[in-house]
């Protein structure tokens, strides 16, 4: 019996490691230990054996069966691993073919440079506010210090509709709305479209945007514009960014005041980006005059505060170095795919 | 304006500073300088010389070989030249060996670098240097008339260089050693509308003394009055009239100095009386006008304003047309000139004239700046009278012209003059507070110091009752933030610290309109959509383009009442003309697949004509072509939607009848029962029109819709733990029938229980008889709370479908 015993284990070793796949794995398993297999026929004729080898033979078939099994499966494990590895090998891909971009668009340049301005400006407490393109006189001139027939009024080429409501030549009217709401102390910025009337060029549009920034409280300073300026200037253009300011004339605002930054080129030692001066003229802004807040319903005597204005295309220009305004307005997708 | 360093130095002799320096300094203290030009830029070596032989070249027929004394002691070279115009005894300029001169003789253009003058030799003739023409010393004729067109300019024709000193610098004798800068003067600074203006502050920026040329009245014992009378009838808008006489003229040239300053602000020197005109307006700021005495009729002038419909000659001979808003200077019997603006033809002076009428007049600004508008012209005077001239300036700049004129040879001065002023400007007194001043500043100024910087600018100081009286010419400085201002630019803005508002912490951010827009934008980008801009205004042609019927309320339009042109007219009351026009745009270019959004306003009046401003209706607008179809742009539409938070049931009403949209490929999006948007391929015509050879996809979202509905209410639902029950149904319908219906009755009929149902397949061809479709659905019932029994399902399966039934639409076998 035992030998019998290790006639089908030495059999089966061998039919396994000669076996060419999975399916040939079966057959052996069924040929061996299948209902009509070779080992399950010993056991069915273990009534043959003397009852008190029964036990002992019984053991020697489960030893049988055990190492049949072992076998099967350490061969069928070899077998997967050879499957799998196969597999990967007919899947290898050639990686450095090009990739499938989903299709996404990207905002204009301009509302690119404007979320940084945005931003820029809520991390430091602003409010975001907008007012209507098309606005009264008033709100425009008038209760910006720029009476009926001021020559500013022509200096900015104003559109009209009639003689009471014209397109908003700067964002400042937002201002005004903000004050007359009479909710102290105010820090927003208000970015929007403005309308001046000149020719298309590379470098003049009729329609162009700007953001208007307004602080009013309480010991306000002159030191405290130049210093959010400075701050904004470092966010928008670099951290060695310079600023320099130099005195101006706005009819809202007084002392009032330009700023120029570094030129970000060439870093302020003069380059044809900066026309050699190594200065680039980047907004006007200035102490609101105290005219103003009184025509708003703010007392001079007890709020002060400051007001600037940025030219959403000149950032964007700049940044990009775009040659040519009118490239922002013909939507021209190989252009737009550039920011 | 420009003014020349040498005049600026001329009222500020100590002025020391490089051009640089000049242009740095001025425009931190406000004055800004825009550039400036030095005149002897690239002039190195070029000294007086004097021709003493001309002999003939052996070589050349065009050459002569010259000997030049370059120096007093006699020392001189040999220069062989083509120019056909020397002669024996002239002095001329000449460029030694080593030296440069400016531009070449051939292009009379100056050179960025100049150009380097060496010895060599001309057709085997050695020669040292080269002797100059106007153009190669870097000027040109217009300002130094005397040059030859061709040729070197001969110094010694010229009776103010003929006694030049041989050897001596000729840039410094010709008023080259000069820099000419440009400024950007503000229109709140007037009184910088002059060069002495300008001295003031460059007296104050580098804190040296200001030295303004002494004017006296001149004249003889005669008196002004007897010649002349003039009579005021506007006083609002000529505030004051002063006239001077002269008499015994002599027109001729005005000297060197004279035409040098007046050429280095563009002006051309013509004779004296002119120059003296125009030398004392770029002086003083102060336009004046000569009238020949002997034309004006009674010897009197009269300003008043012009008859309606009247015509006027203007001496550069144009007719010019009035009306009664216009100043007029009349004589006795007619108008003479146009108050500030230009003289008559019948007055002005000619090269006869013997005595001669002086006018310094203060006119309004506002009054001459509509006049000249209207007129449409604009001259240097009305430039300057514009800004709203100071009335005591003209006292001082009149007796300047008349002191020039006596000065210069250039007539007899009758004594006194006649001055309508009937209202006198006094100074102004501004109170100062040191205090307040530092606090609107942010800085620590002490008084003294403060005081050192109004002193400077001419504002007179009372200590004892802080108060500054501010001279006529700085009407700018009106309160204490003028004086803050003025305190800041002399201590230097750069001076100032930089900190940041202290006081109460504010929350910043978007407002809530913003902050859904930016939602939008980012949901149309993440599906491939680029932001694009376009105007906000347009021609009203685009209604036509767009198929927009005559009666349709779109054409109702805010109006520009001055456009650029009526391309850009009317503010845009429909999005989709600067959409079909980028997508045209790209379509041109060759751009295949192209995806663009615009995020803008349209501007609804509320009446007509415009009295209340109009409605401003943010648009966003999403347009394609190249790559999918209405069910993409649909599709997308829906994520902006959602991702809005608008997460009900959005509706599509394909009846809308849009003229711009194809008719069976358009729909309004139906939300709340509201349209919210409207989208569909765009009318094949209105793509003719546009010259857009592809079908086209478009959809507008009215935001101020999405934004009163924004805002998501989203609350976790748990996950279904009991398995769906899906029916699969199957019809055939006419084709009228749209899928919207099929669902409808599926949603109102399947009851709670029914989960979702989606369109599996949709077939219309051979198979189905004419005019019908076949759809199919998949219907998903699911309970929360047990597994569904099929005879729940079947209950409403059979609600839905006689539902179905009642329709008209059948089960498919």
């Amino acid at each position: 019996m035992k030998e019998k015993l290790k006639g089908i284990v030495e059999s089966a070793v061998a039919q396994i490691s000669e076996s060419d796949g999975m399916d040939r794995l079966n057959e052996i398993r069924v040929s061996f230990l299948g209902k009509k297999g070779e080992l399950t026929s010993v056991l069915k004729s273990m009534k043959e054996v003397a009852p008190e080898e029964r036990p002992l033979v019984g053991q020697l078939v489960n030893d049988a069966r055990a190492e049949i099994e072992a076998l099967l499966e350490g061969k069928k494990a070899a077998f997967a691993k050879k499957l799998r590895e196969e597999q990967i090998r007919k899947e290898t891909i050639d990686v450095t073919l090009p990739a499938k971009k989903p299709m996404m668009g990207r905002p204009h340049p301009n509302t690119i440079a404007l979320e940084e301005i945005e931003n820029i400006f809520i991390g430091m407490g602003y409010e975001v506010v907008e007012g209507p393109d098309v606005e009264y006189d008033y709100y425009n001139f008038e209760a910006l210090n720029i009476p009926a027939n001021h020559p500013a009024k022509d200096e900015q080429d104003t559109f009209y509709v009639n003689s009471n409501i014209v397109l908003r030549t700067q964002t400042s009217p937002t201002q005004v709305r903000e004050m007359e709401k009479g909710k102290l102390p105010i820090r927003m910025i208000a970015p929007g479209r403005v309308f001046r009337s000149d020719e298309v060029d590379a470098t003049h549009s009729p329609s162009f945007h700007q953001v208007e920034g307004l602080v009013i409280d309480k010991n306000i300073t002159l030191a405290d514009l130049k210093g959010t300026l400075a701050e904004f200037a470092k966010a928008l253009f670099g951290e060695e960014t310079k600023v320099k300011f130099r005195p101006h004339h706005f009819p809202f605002t007084e002392p009032s005041a330009e700023m120029d930054v570094s030129c970000f080129k060439c870093g302020g030692k003069g380059c044809r980006f900066c026309k050699g001066s190594g200065w680039i003229e980047i907004l006007g802004c200035g102490m609101v005059h105290p005219h103003v807040l009184e025509m708003s319903g703010i007392d001079p005597e007890e709020y002060t505060g400051f007001a600037f204005g940025v030219g959403l295309e000149r950032v964007a220009l700049l940044k990009y170095e775009i040659d040519d305004m009118r490239l922002l307005y013909e939507n021209d997708v190989r252009f737009l795919k550039q920011f | 304006m420009n003014t020349p360093l040498s005049w600026i130095k001329a009222y500020v002799p100590e002025l020391s500073c490089t051009s640089q320096e000049y242009t740095d300094a001025m425009t931190l203290t406000g004055t800004k300088v825009e550039g400036f030009v030095e005149l002897d830029k690239n002039l190195e070596k070029i000294v007086v010389g004097k021709i003493l032989k001309i002999e003939k070249h052996p070589d050349a027929d065009k050459l002569v070989i010259c000997q030049v004394q370059i120096s007093e002691e006699g020392e001189t070279v040999q220069i062989v030249t083509g120019a056909p115009n020397v002669l024996e005894g002239q002095k001329v300029p000449v460029v030694l060996d080593g030296g440069r001169v400016a531009g070449s003789a051939h292009d009379n253009e100056p050179h960025p670098d100049g150009i380097k003058i060496k010895k060599g030799k001309l057709r085997g003739v050695d020669s040292f240097g080269m002797m100059c023409s106007i153009g190669e010393l870097g000027a040109g004729r217009e300002m130094y008339p005397d040059a030859p067109e061709n040729g070197i300019y001969i110094l010694s024709d010229n009776p103010d260089y003929a006694n030049a000193k041989i050897g001596s610098c000729v840039p410094e004798l010709l008023g080259l050693k000069d820099t000419v800068f440009e400024y950007e003067i503000t229109s709140n600074r007037v009184d910088c509308f002059g060069v002495l203006g300008i001295a003031r502050e460059a007296a104050a920026t580098f804190g040296k003394p200001f030295i303004p040329p002494v004017v006296k009245e001149t004249g003889n014992s005669e008196k002004a009055s007897d010649y002349v009378s003039v009579e005021v009838e506007d006083t609002k808008l000529c505030p004051r009239y002063i006239g001077r006489v002269v008499k015994n003229i002599k027109i001729g040239p005005s000297p060197e100095w004279m035409k040098r300053r007046l050429a280095a602000m563009g002006i051309r020197p013509i004779n004296n009386i002119v120059d003296i005109t125009n030398y004392v307006m770029e002086e003083f700021g102060q336009p004046m006008h000569a009238y020949d005495l002997d034309t004006i009729k009674g010897h009197k002038i009269v300003v008043k304003r012009a008859m309606d419909g009247a015509t006027f000659q203007t001496l550069d001979g144009q007719e010019r047309k009035l009306d009664s808003s216009m100043l007029m200077i009349c004589d006795g019997e007619k108008e003479i000139g146009i108050a500030g603006i230009m003289g008559g033809e019948n007055s002005k002076i000619t090269e006869e004239v013997t005595t001669m009428l002086f006018e310094a007049a203060c006119f309004d600004g506002t009054n001459i700046r509509l006049s000249g508008k209207k007129l449409g012209m604009r001259t240097d005077a009305q430039a300057k009278f514009e800004k709203g001239l100071d009335p005591n300036n003209a006292l001082a700049a009149i007796n300047r012209a008349c002191q020039l004129v006596e000065e210069l040879g250039a007539g007899e001065v009758v004594g006194g003059m006649v001055d309508v002023y009937p209202e006198p400007w006094e100074p102004k007194r501004v109170a100062y507070d040191v205090e307040r001043i530092n606090a609107l500043l942010g800085t620590e100024i002490d008084e003294d110091t403060m005081i050192s910087y109004f002193e400077r600018i001419d504002l007179a100081v009372d200590r004892e009752k802080k108060e500054l009286t501010v001279p006529t010419w700085r009407q700018d400085i009106n309160c204490l933030a003028d004086i803050a201002e003025e305190a800041a630019r002399f201590y230097g803005y750069e001076n100032i610290p930089m900190t940041l508002p202290r006081g109460e912490a504010t929350t910043g951010g978007l407002s809530k309109k913003l902050a859904v827009e930016k939602k939008a934008r980012n949901i149309a980008e993440r599906f491939g959509f680029y932001e694009g801009m376009t105007y906000s205004f347009e021609s009203p042609k685009v209604f036509d383009k767009l198929l927009i019927p005559e009666e349709d309320k779109l054409r109702r339009t805010v109006v520009i009442s001055n456009p650029l042109g009526e391309d850009y007219s009317g503010m845009r009351t429909i999005s989709l003309n600067g959409m079909l026009t980028s997508l045209a745009t790209n379509y041109n270019r060759r751009n295949k697949k192209v995806r663009l959004y615009e995020m803008g306003n349209i501007y609804l009046p509320k009446a007509l004509p415009l009295t209340e401003l109009p409605e401003e209706r943010c648009q966003l607008t999403l347009g394609m072509y190249g790559e999918g179809d209405f069910f993409d742009i649909k599709g997308v539409a829906e994520m902006i939607l959602e991702g809005c938070g608008l997460e009900e049931r959005k509706e599509y009403d394909p009846k809308a009848g849009r003229p711009y949209l194809h008719p069976g490929r358009q729909a309004d999006i139906v939300y709340d029962n509201t349209v919210i948007g409207f989208l569909g391929e765009v009318h094949p015509e209105a793509l003719d029109h546009y010259g857009i050879g592809v079908k086209c996809y478009v959809a507008v979202l009215d935001m101020p819709e999405l934004v009163k509905r924004a805002g998501s209410t989203k609350k976790y639902k748990g996950l279904a733990k009991y398995p769906a029950v899906t029916r699969d149904i199957s019809m055939v319908m006419p084709k009228e029938i749209l899928a919207g219906e099929v669902e409808e009755i599926i949603r109102t009929k399947g009851g709670k229980l029914m989960e979702h149902c989606d369109l599996f397949d949709l077939y219309e061809g051979s198979q189905i008889k004419e005019g019908f479709k076949s759809i199919a659905y998949s219907i998903v019932f699911r309970s929360e709370e047990r597994t569904l029994e099929d005879k729940e399902v079947n209950g409403y399966m059979e609600k839905i479908l006689e539902a179905l039934k009642e329709k008209g639409i059948e089960l498919r076998q």
